[in-house]
């Protein structure tokens, strides 16, 4: 049964709260005592043969009878206003079959949006035009051909000078990319009055590209007034809803189709500019149309976890507690971006402390605009207030462990609520015991011109997953079963674990199911993959639809083994009685033939009286050569807490990858812009750094804390976002540990570990 | 290349010329541009979308093949030079559907993640071992040292490797 009720959820850092229809989950809950033969044990993917033989199929291989290619015309300059778009030439070039402006679109967005391309470019990569062309080469001359007149204007992309006064006005009314997100506790003032020791730092981020190895892109096809899209996204309902509402058309004449993706790490969550353009050209040229970014226009277009400053200030009694924590940050959230990430969100949650002032300023920048980037704002604040703790430690003369533990947090102070679990402490103790952190501390080993240091930091992320969700699990004609939700796998294994939950409540193999998501017709709802959501968000639902399609079985067994069906129940594929009669799944199944059975279950909603959360501590031992300046990563001991693990390899599989991507975060990526013309000179993989095999530390990661036993019916919460919170700040605390200097801004490069040595006099 | 075979290859075209091309064991008769790279060959005209574009520049490996034994990235190879030689694809790794040890090994060690570099990190994996049989770690980390992975999924690609090392070993030796 249904019912409507509000309820408070958090999506990727950031709280909503919703009135929403509540659907009952009275599921018993796995308890800790309860054996579970396919839950909780290593399993390999479902689909792992499609993923090693090139048979996946991606929205980039999607290829269809008749399809045009489509490409986008993009500014070459940060800031200009156009004059004039000459497409005559273009649309006169031999294969071109349209050429899309806002003079040709026609009327074919919704009433009341007057135009798809902006009048005035606001970054390098902002779309002015589009073509669709018989292959990839024809279109690209069609680009070339397109005569644009503009006059350029005055750029910024530096989030702190955008906000000055005087700076170049990107939009009307200023460069606030909105009022400024607070968030007070208690009274700082008195907080700093009361402390010992004071603290005040900035600390800097730069741009970060996803740099998804898929590119951003879709494929369009009608047939008649039905739109289908493929589309390379973590959300195929949220792509429906926004193309839906964009072209004017009611939600069940738009398809959206994602079999496979190359990465999104949050960069895919919604429809692309790219889509609609698609979508259009295919209107008009009575084909499908295909459109991929390309790897410059990724760089540029595709979004960014935004560059910050942020500025960090913490007051402590002498003893350790903190008494006041005051964190303000900027971030350049480009041309169109509203708001600003939850940069403060570790500030206001992860240490006990009565008086907080948090506050996030979003700047507009002549720079592409930002999105979600796995574990948005989190990385970066944890960089600042995981360096800031570990500074304060040392003027304390405190370990930086104990430091953490004498303000831990035994509650959420925002909502002032318990939480549902909390083991960070036991990371803690695993994290030290295993990187030998007694030993290798305040060693400052030197090997010739090679230091090294160990250094952690803490992470706090949501993962308790949100209604709605939906998934159905049906019998087939001869005992096999679908388990279906209209979810996503970015490659995150959710296919996996989702017919792991369902054979562990059908009680049957798992070669007997088979799963499917990414598509908006056969699948029922479900929320977006993003946020660490998926696994707590849809799991449980399929769960109770595995339920529900099981009791309609059972139901049917009773009657033919004359028992009550409360007494049954399935077993390797066998339904067995209480008194020891039986009968097999398959001679259930063959005597209910085509009469389907079909289960349903929803996602019940969140609890009200705790938080749930994920915790958990990275430690890390780093190698600096204060000749060369580089920064070599050894080991990491990652500890974190999840609930219960559904599948061991997948969720080693995530904190690796989480691990890495927070440690390119830390030493190497960056978006670099060039003053003068304020376009980016490294929208490449060649020149914009992501790590390679060669930088891959040992990695020893480590799942504590047992299945959350009030979160949901699997008792699991989402680990896509936690790995990557800790590295970048656990590094640099090592590389302080290892020459004790400090580095503010990310990324840690070689230039700027020399420049510290030399502005401190050569001396490490 | 000798530089009589580059002006044999200079002199074809404008337009599409005939190519004779042998793809995982299978003879292809197609007409195409001579500026057309084997990538785009690969996936456009033998719609074989196995092997990936990602960087179309050389950066990245994701479109490793193998041309005559040796592992070479197809957004850089005009496919105008590889008539007469034998170019092998993932997909010619498990023809009849069935995987074959390296395929297998990344399976099994759950060496990918959103696997779009996984066709190109599967061929120089192929590559390596048809060289080096029992490589150490640090060999295999050189091995794949040209075949980048956004999500990460690195150390599992190493254990891929050495697991496939050792199942090539056993079916050897029965």
């Amino acid at each position: 049964m249904a019912k409507f009720k509000k309820t408070k959820v958090e999506i990727e850092g950031k709280w909503q709260e919703r009135e929403t229809l509540v659907e009952t989950d009275d599921l018993a809950r796995w308890d800790d005592d309860v054996r579970l033969e396919k839950v909780g044990k290593p399993h390999t993917r479902v689909d792992g043969f499609e993923r090693v033989s090139g048979t996946a199929r991606y929205t980039h291989d999607v290829k269809l009878p008749g399809m045009l290619i489509g490409r986008i015309l993009r500014s070459p300059v940060p800031h200009a206003r156009i004059k004039k778009i000459d497409i005559s030439a273009a649309a006169a070039l031999p294969g071109v079959r349209f050429v899309l402006t806002n003079d040709t679109m026609g009327d074919l967005l919704k009433r009341g949006r007057s135009s798809l391309f902006e009048t005035t470019v606001r970054f390098e990569g902002d779309e002015m035009a589009a073509v669709a062309a018989v292959d990839l080469q024809t279109a690209e001359e069609a680009l070339a051909l397109i005569k644009v007149d503009y006059e350029e204007l005055p750029f910024v992309f530096d989030p702190a000078e955008a906000l000055r006064s005087g700076a170049p006005a990107i939009r009307k009314g200023g460069n606030s990319a909105g009022e400024p997100s607070v968030y007070r506790r208690g009274n700082v003032d008195a907080g700093f009055l009361e402390a010992d020791v004071v603290l005040d730092r900035t600390y800097s981020t730069s741009a970060a590209l996803h740099n998804c190895l898929e590119t951003h892109g879709a494929v369009a096809r009608w047939e008649g007034d039905h739109l289908t899209v493929w589309h390379s996204t973590q959300n195929v309902f949220g792509v429906r809803s926004q193309m839906a509402s964009a072209l004017g058309l009611p939600l069940h004449k738009v398809r959206v189709i994602k079999e496979y993706i190359g990465g999104g790490f949050g960069s895919k969550n919604a429809a692309g500019k790219y889509a609609l353009c698609a979508a259009i050209l295919s209107r008009k040229t009575g084909r499908p149309v295909k459109i991929m970014l390309d790897r410059r226009e990724e760089n540029l277009a595709a979004g960014n976890r935004p560059q910050a400053v942020i500025h960090v200030r913490l007051g402590a009694k002498s003893d350790g507690r903190l008494t006041a924590i005051e964190v303000k940050s900027i971030s350049g959230v480009g041309a169109y971006g509203e708001g600003s990430p939850p940069i403060t969100g570790p500030a206001r949650e992860l240490y006990a402390c009565e008086n907080v002032l948090a506050e996030e300023q979003g700047a507009l920048t002549n720079t592409g605009t930002y999105t979600a980037f796995r574990a948005p704002g989190y990385v970066e604040g944890t960089f600042a207030l995981e360096s800031a703790m570990d500074e304060l430690a040392a003027e304390l003369h405190l370990d930086p462990v104990e430091f953490r533990m004498k303000n831990y947090a035994d509650r959420q102070q925002v909502r002032d609520l318990p939480y549902s679990t909390k083991n960070l402490s036991e990371a803690y103790t695993l994290g030290m015991k295993k990187i030998g952190w007694e030993k290798k501390r305040n060693l400052r080993s030197q090997a010739g011109t090679k230091m090294r240091g160990v250094g952690m930091a803490s992470q706090l992320w949501s993962g308790g997953g949100t209604p709605p969700s939906y998934a159905i699990v049906r019998m087939n004609a001869d005992g096999t079963f679908d388990v279906i939700t209209g979810s996503q796998d970015l490659g995150t294994g959710t296919k996996t674990v989702f017919t792991q939950i369902a054979a562990e409540e059908l009680g049957v193999a798992m070669e007997r199911i088979h799963t499917v998501v990414g598509d908006t017709l056969t699948g029922p709802y479900s929320v977006l993959s993003a946020g660490s959501l998926t696994l707590p968000s849809v799991g449980p639902a399929v769960r109770m639809a595995a339920k529900d399609a099981k009791d309609q079985i059972l139901e049917i067994a009773a009657e033919i083994l004359n028992e009550p069906s409360e007494k049954l129940q399935i077993t390797d594929g066998t339904i067995v009685s209480q008194s020891g009669s039986r009968i097999s799944l398959d001679d259930v199944a063959q005597k209910v033939g085509n009469y389907m059975i079909i289960g349903k279950g929803a996602r019940g909603p969140n609890p009200e009286e705790y938080n749930v959360n994920t915790f958990g501590a990275q430690f890390a031992e780093v190698e600096v050569d204060t000749e060369t300046g580089e920064v070599r990563v050894l080991n990491v001991v990652a500890a974190h807490e999840f609930g219960r693990v559904i599948n061991p390899l997948t969720l080693g599989s995530q904190i690796e990858g989480g691990v890495i991507q927070g440690l390119g975060f830390g030493l190497f990526e960056g978006r670099v812009m060039d003053r003068n013309t304020g376009k980016s000179v490294n929208p490449n993989l060649e020149d914009y750094k992501i790590p390679t095999a060669l930088d891959v530390p040992d990695i020893d990661w480590n799942a504590v804390g047992p299945a959350d036993p009030i979160a949901t019916n699997i008792g699991a919460k989402g680990a896509g976002e936690p790995p990557i919170i800790p590295p970048a700040a656990a590094i640099a605390n090592a590389v302080f540990d290892a020459i004790g200097l400090r580095i503010y801004d990310l990324p840690i490069t070689p230039a700027k570990i020399l420049d510290a040595v030399r502005m401190n006099g050569g001396r490490v | 290349m000798s530089v009589s075979e580059r002006r044999e290859t200079v002199l074809k075209g404008p337009g599409k010329v005939p190519v004779a091309l042998r793809v995982n064991g299978v003879d292809y008769r197609i007409d195409i541009e001579p500026r057309a790279f084997l990538l785009d060959v690969l996936r456009d005209e033998l719609s074989l979308t196995g092997t990936k574009k990602v960087c179309d520049n050389g950066q990245c490996g994701a479109c490793s093949v193998i041309i005559d034994d040796k592992l070479v990235y197809s957004c850089l190879t005009l496919a105008i030079e590889c008539e007469g030689k034998e170019i092998r694809t993932i997909e010619g790794l498990s023809a009849g559907g069935q995987s074959d040890p390296v395929q297998q090994a990344f399976i099994q060690e759950d060496g990918y993640q959103c696997g779009f570099c996984t066709p190109g990190q599967v061929m120089a994996v192929t590559h390596l071992l048809e060289h080096n049989p029992e490589p150490t770690l640090d060999e295999v980390k050189r091995g794949v040292s040209g075949n980048l992975c956004r999500c990460g999924a690195y150390p599992k690609i190493f254990e891929a490797a050495l697991a496939a090392a050792d199942l090539k070993r056993k079916v050897k030796h029965g």
